[in-house]
């Protein structure tokens, strides 16, 4: 579709439950940093939201928090364009119908960029009105890095 | 004694945590509960002493689908207790955001939630993997629901531009452009889909229901009305507490309504149609007679077809009021605190809400009772699974199981907003 960006950045979470706050840090920390035609938008994580950014984009980057197991502020880079989303990496939400269901729904339909990647940022704590944790800001910060160079790499 | 016993711990395609379990002794139904295990969440108490002006902003992260519903209630109820009356383009907008809200939320329920069941898939994701263009469809009729309340309510979840008296900000005429655009489409895809869900294969039950709704003189109902009912109520919102009750049940976190001295009742699509028929434009109702409704609907299955009527009037209506849209002198009328009582319902898209705020001289809120859809649906939901079981006790356990969630979801009950409140009863002894 005309007027589409040919990619997109998706940081979704909710600011005030902790760690859940990753994906939009990453959001605000590239905004100003990435090329013209790559547009970063901050979002509740809601599927068809998710879908409809995604939509004739050509690569999409979504970055959310997750549990895995893993030390807090570890970076989870999936690319999500050929396999469904591993289970113990399916990102932490608050939302019920997140971020993996966009994904999968995305496919199911046919609307899933030819390019998915998922950065996952393992959380500590997701209490309600609680700040983000040292460990995942510093997660968010590699994560915002790493999306950088990866998509100046790919421009 | 020939026993059966079915039950879900767990239901899926609801929003929140509820479980239901039917027991049946002899080939009769001896019990059908329905039970909300959602944490209760105390939006009633954390409202009293804050400002009248963050009711709207408070209440509307009681749910991520219906947050509008909250805040017209409240705005509403507010304004009735303040003496203040929001008219002209100002209440034309309250009814357009409200439109996106039935939009978004009803398709989200018609092709995600409750299709699966008629189709027979475990998931939306399932179905969606066989019909990928009908769900792909689905999507982009919710996306213009979406837009509007991107547009008006400023962000697409717990939408921040509401407030007592009208908005913080309103939109220009030309930003509505390309909203109109994406709502004629919408109108064409809303249209196939009330086609769509008659063709659907519908379980026989029809239920003698009393429907309470909202019914506005002019209007299919969203904000304003009287409330009325199909066995004769016929009152005002700040009358309700004298005519419904809310009871609590044991097992459940959310108090259940009852018409005093009468009991269950229902709410939502069925009954805002059925009562309310002759408010629809002649287009809309055309829609649902070739649809195979009547001008009454007792069948809850057929619920996905009202709803699918009823975003089909919320495209039409939402494309009226921007053709007719005249930019206010301001984006919201002048309200002054005063001491007051004030009430008002209005229609979330699974059903009537009700508010009630108390404020001080101050405009601080000194009392707040909400009363959501689904507490007020919860008996009804109950009767329901009572009467389907006892039709389809021939069936086995599992078909069974699974018609008994078809019949929860004909409500689209939502459990977050109904487990506001709990009755805390603390026994310390008599020598602690």
């Amino acid at each position: 579709m005309s007027g589409r960006p040919r990619c997109v950045v998706l940081g979704v979470g909710n600011c005030d439950r902790g760690d859940d706050a990753a994906g939009p840090a990453v959001a605000r920390a590239l905004h100003g940093q990435l090329p013209g035609g790559v547009a970063v938008i901050e979002g509740s994580g809601e599927a068809t939201a998710l879908i409809a950014h995604m939509d004739g984009a050509a690569t999409a980057f979504l970055v959310d928090a997750c549990v895995s197991g893993a030390p807090p502020g570890t970076v989870h880079r999936i690319d999500a364009s050929a396999a469904p989303v591993p289970e113990r990496l399916r990102g932490l939400t608050t939302h019920g119908f997140g971020v993996a269901a966009a994904v999968e729904l995305a496919r199911a339909i046919g609307q899933l960029p030819p390019h998915c990647i998922i950065y996952a940022i393992e959380g500590a704590g997701f209490e309600t009105g609680a700040p983000l944790s040292p460990a995942a800001a510093a997660g968010a910060a590699e994560a915002a890095q790493r999306l950088c160079a990866e998509i100046s790499q790919s421009e | 004694m020939a026993a059966r016993t079915i039950k879900v711990d767990y239901l899926a395609r609801i929003e929140g945590e509820a479980a239901f379990k039917v027991v049946v002794r002899d080939g009769v139904v001896r019990s059908a509960a329905f039970s909300v295990f959602e944490p209760p969440r105390f939006f009633e108490a954390l409202l009293r002493g804050r400002a009248f002006g963050e009711a709207p902003d408070i209440t509307s992260r009681i749910c991520g689908i219906c947050p509008i519903a909250y805040q017209m209630s409240a705005v509403h109820a507010i304004e009735s207790a303040l003496g203040v009356a929001v008219t002209g383009p100002l209440r034309e907008l309250r009814r357009l955001i409200y439109c996106g809200e039935w939009i978004e939320s009803h398709t989200l329920h018609v092709y995600l939630l409750h299709a699966p069941d008629f189709l027979g898939f475990d998931s939306g994701l399932a179905m969606a993997r066989a019909h990928g263009e009908t769900v792909k469809r689905g999507l982009a009729l919710k996306k213009a629901g979406n837009d509007i309340v991107n547009l008006l309510g400023g962000r697409e979840i717990h939408p921040i531009n509401v407030r007592v008296g009208g908005f913080y900000r309103v939109p220009r005429r030309r930003e509505f452009a390309p909203l109109a655009e994406a709502l004629k489409r919408a109108r064409d895809i809303a249209l196939d889909t009330v086609r769509w869900t008659a063709k659907l294969d519908f379980p026989d039950l029809e239920r003698d229901y009393e429907f309470v709704s909202l019914r506005h003189p002019d209007e299919y109902p969203f904000n304003e009305g009287r409330i009325v009912s199909s066995g004769g109520i016929d009152i005002s919102p700040d009358e309700y507490a004298q005519h419904f009750e809310e009871i609590h049940v044991e097992r459940s976190t959310a108090l259940q309504s009852r018409i005093i001295a009468r009991g269950a009742y229902l709410t939502g699509p069925l009954a805002r149609y059925s009562l309310n028929f002759d408010r629809l434009p002649p287009a809309v109702r055309q829609a649902a007679q070739e649809a195979g409704l009547g001008a009454t609907c007792n069948n809850p299955y057929r619920s996905i077809v009202v709803r699918a009527v009823e975003v089909l009037y919320a495209c039409d209506e939402a494309l009226r009021i921007i053709a007719d849209y005249q930019e206010p002198d301001r984006p919201a009328v002048a309200v002054e605190p005063r001491a007051g009582i004030g009430c008002a319902a209005t229609e979330a898209p699974r059903g009537m809400l009700w508010h009630r705020y108390r404020l001080e001289a101050d405009g601080a809120i000194a009392e707040a009772r909400i009363v959501p859809p689904t507490s007020q649906n919860q008996p009804s939901i109950e009767e329901d699974l009572r009467a389907c079981v006892t039709k389809s006790l021939d069936l086995e356990d599992e078909a069974l199981r699974l018609l008994c969630e078809q019949t929860i979801r004909n409500h689209d009950p939502c459990i977050s907003c109904s487990t506001h409140f709990l009755r805390l009863e603390i026994d310390r002894g008599t020598d602690a």
